[in-house]
């Protein structure tokens, strides 16, 4: 229900100009809602940046979130998958219905 | 991925046969400057709370859809897990409230100059929210009227 409350509060402040980029802990649910502009990480819920008391894998998800946002010629749903392996770069998956 | 699997049957069949709110149409605001000038505000709905502050109200039918202010400058630490939800493990949130809620993450990004500055404020919601009617037509706005009204460019929402 998280995933779904922090899209919902992201599209309304896209509404009012601000950017945003939201993490989401299911792809099934993100794809469902379509938050504006989403990151998917492949952490389990209670660890949506990875490892706790660990600033360098918290950092890593943080500046792929980040990432989304410099992506240039993007359009909504924007929907990105995490992959930790690949130093922390999102891999784009604009497929989102 | 987080993963259906991690929940109870119980849970599992919630969430499968549960309407999720459709966004239609999807706004849209691009990065209108580059992130090293621009205002960032965090949005967690972990549920947290700084000592002193009312505790999410668990016992909301539906859901809790009150928000939190957290200065940009409080003490990760001295967050407090009210996250009504028994789905999920808190012990990593508790341990380390930056998991959820990155305060000290994000004053390093201010401090490296990868933002060009830290909203005078946070937000913190409580997800568990099975019923985001009043979400989306009360506090989703009233939360994005006055981020908007900071001076805020762009926003990190993390749900847990």
């Amino acid at each position: 229900m998280c995933t779904q409350a922090v899209g919902l509060v992201a599209a309304e402040l896209e509404r009012q100009g601000i950017a945003t980029v939201a993490i989401q802990l299911l792809r099934h649910v993100a794809e469902r809602v379509r938050p504006p502009r989403a990151l998917c990480v492949p952490f389990r819920h209670g660890y949506p940046l990875d490892a706790p008391g660990d600033p360098a894998r918290q950092t890593a998800v943080i500046e792929a979130a980040l990432r989304l946002l410099e992506a240039p010629d993007s359009r909504p749903p924007l929907l990105a998958d995490y992959r930790a392996t690949t130093g922390g770069r999102a891999r784009m998956r604009e497929d989102c219905p | 991925m987080g993963d259906l699997a991690e929940f109870s049957p119980a849970v599992r069949l919630f969430l499968k046969a549960y309407p999720w709110r459709r966004i239609d149409p999807v706004p849209w605001s691009p990065l209108r400057k580059p992130l090293a000038v621009c205002r960032l505000a965090l949005v967690s709905s972990a549920g947290f709370v700084l000592p002193g502050q009312e505790p999410f109200d668990a016992a909301v039918r539906g859901g809790d859809v009150s928000f939190r202010d957290i200065p940009w400058d409080a003490d990760a630490a001295s967050l407090v897990d009210t996250h009504r939800s028994r789905s999920f493990d808190h012990q990593g949130i508790r341990s380390d409230p930056n998991l959820a809620l990155p305060l000290d993450r994000a004053r390093e990004l201010l401090a490296a100059g990868r933002i060009g500055s830290l909203n005078r404020r946070h937000l913190s919601f409580m997800g568990s929210i099975t019923a985001p009617g009043r979400l989306v037509r009360d506090s989703a706005p009233k939360a994005a009227r006055g981020l908007s009204e900071d001076g805020v460019d762009v926003a990190l929402l993390i749900p847990v």
